[in-house]
């Protein structure tokens, strides 16, 4: 069971009929964008940790286990509370290198 | 309805915006001090910032029946420069004396580096010293959990900072459960793409009760909506919640929050 069973005050039915519609356009989305991946120039297949997470986080939604947007979040994240030494770039890139080192 | 965007760069706003606000209920915003986007040349730069934040940003949103409120700081995006922020946190002072200055903010850190952490820890002691509210930012995507942890874990350092005093912004669902713990106030900040979209707030909201959450738009140069806390009172109310609940997260606790600043004082 799941902690917070209970905490929204829609039936599933009601949810279903609220959110299925823009859930599935944004489950065709990602569709579309993992088979644009795969139409892309072919020298541009090396790794890209981004897409690593990205793939691991659909793994991640298809178990049952609860929490899926924390877990998600955190497949995404930098788990770490090391202080960088000094400013990389301005900006953060949306994904952690959990594989960086490994090979593929 | 009724409400107070807490987070709303409005210098980066048309003055449409304020009266789409002021239509939709809004009846004040605070400014926290934030990155134009690019990196200003010194501290001069701040300090005619300082002065748009205290003084006509009030009188344009006043136009609008709006009351408008800011913070003051170094940003995070530019706290890497220690020297500039040494001289920019020697101005502050003086405009704390404004009578719409709240607090210290959006302090925090970007990409969690020492010289990053150490100009958040100067400000909070600038906070700490004229007692202060804070406001804090926490840094976007895959920083998120790390610079939420870093920042909790300085404050921590502080036996005199009080965290009912704190607001902690930019929450999602992998650090609002670290703030609330700790005693924060938190902010959900509502985006059209990145940070916090309406149905994961309310979603937040449902499972983690309304205390000490606020919600707001963040609305600044990027791609963002002035309108999002009335979008999310829709979005409350599509999901059938009360409208006692609806008004306690978007009037209610900005009231009690920012209330204990001796600044913020709404019109009757
Ligand atoms: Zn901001």
């Amino acid at each position: 069971m799941e902690r917070h069973s209970g905490t929204c005050p829609l039936t599933r039915r009601q949810i279903v009929d609220e959110y299925f519609i823009e859930s599935r356009n944004r489950l065709l989305e990602i569709a579309a964008f993992l088979d644009r991946l795969e139409r892309a120039a072919p020298e541009s297949a090396e790794r890209d940790f981004r897409v690593q997470a990205f793939e691991a986080a659909l793994r991640l939604l298809c178990d049952d286990e609860p929490a899926r947007v924390q877990r998600v979040q955190m497949l995404l994240s930098d788990p770490s509370t090391q202080l960088k030494a000094k400013l990389d770039q301005k900006s953060a890139t949306g994904a952690h290198d959990h594989w960086c080192g490994e090979e593929l | 309805m009724r409400y107070i965007d807490h987070h709303a760069h409005m210098v980066s706003r048309t003055t449409d915006d304020y009266h789409q606000m002021a239509l939709t209920g809004c009846v004040a915003v605070t400014e926290p001090a934030f990155w134009p986007g690019w990196d200003r040349l010194s501290a001069e730069g701040f300090e005619d910032y300082f002065r748009h934040i205290t003084d006509f940003e009030p009188k344009r949103a006043a136009k609008y029946g709006i009351g408008h409120y800011c913070w003051l700081c170094l940003n995070p995006k530019e706290g890497e420069d220690r020297e500039l922020a040494r001289q920019v946190l020697g101005r502050i002072p003086h405009y704390l004396e404004c009578p719409t200055v709240l607090g210290i903010g959006e302090i925090g850190v970007n990409r969690v580096t020492r010289n990053e952490v150490e100009t958040f820890n100067d400000h909070v002691a600038l906070a700490l010293e004229h007692r202060q509210l804070i406001l804090i930012h926490t840094p976007h995507l895959e920083d998120k959990w790390k610079g939420t942890r870093v920042i909790i874990e300085a404050l921590g350092q502080r036996p005199e900072m009080e965290p009912g005093r704190v607001l902690i912004d930019h929450a999602e669902e992998h650090t609002i459960e670290m703030i609330l713990e700790n005693g924060f106030w938190t902010g959900l900040t509502l985006y059209p793409q990145t940070k916090v979209s309406l149905s994961r707030a309310a979603d937040m909201i449902e499972i983690y009760g309304p205390e000490r959450i606020c919600v707001a738009s963040a609305c600044d140069w990027g791609a963002s909506l002035p309108l999002a806390v009335p979008e999310f009172v829709l979005e409350m109310r599509r999901r059938g919640h009360s409208e006692a609940l609806i008004d306690k997260v978007v009037y209610q606790n900005p009231v009690e929050f920012l209330g204990q600043s001796p600044n913020f004082r709404l019109q009757n």
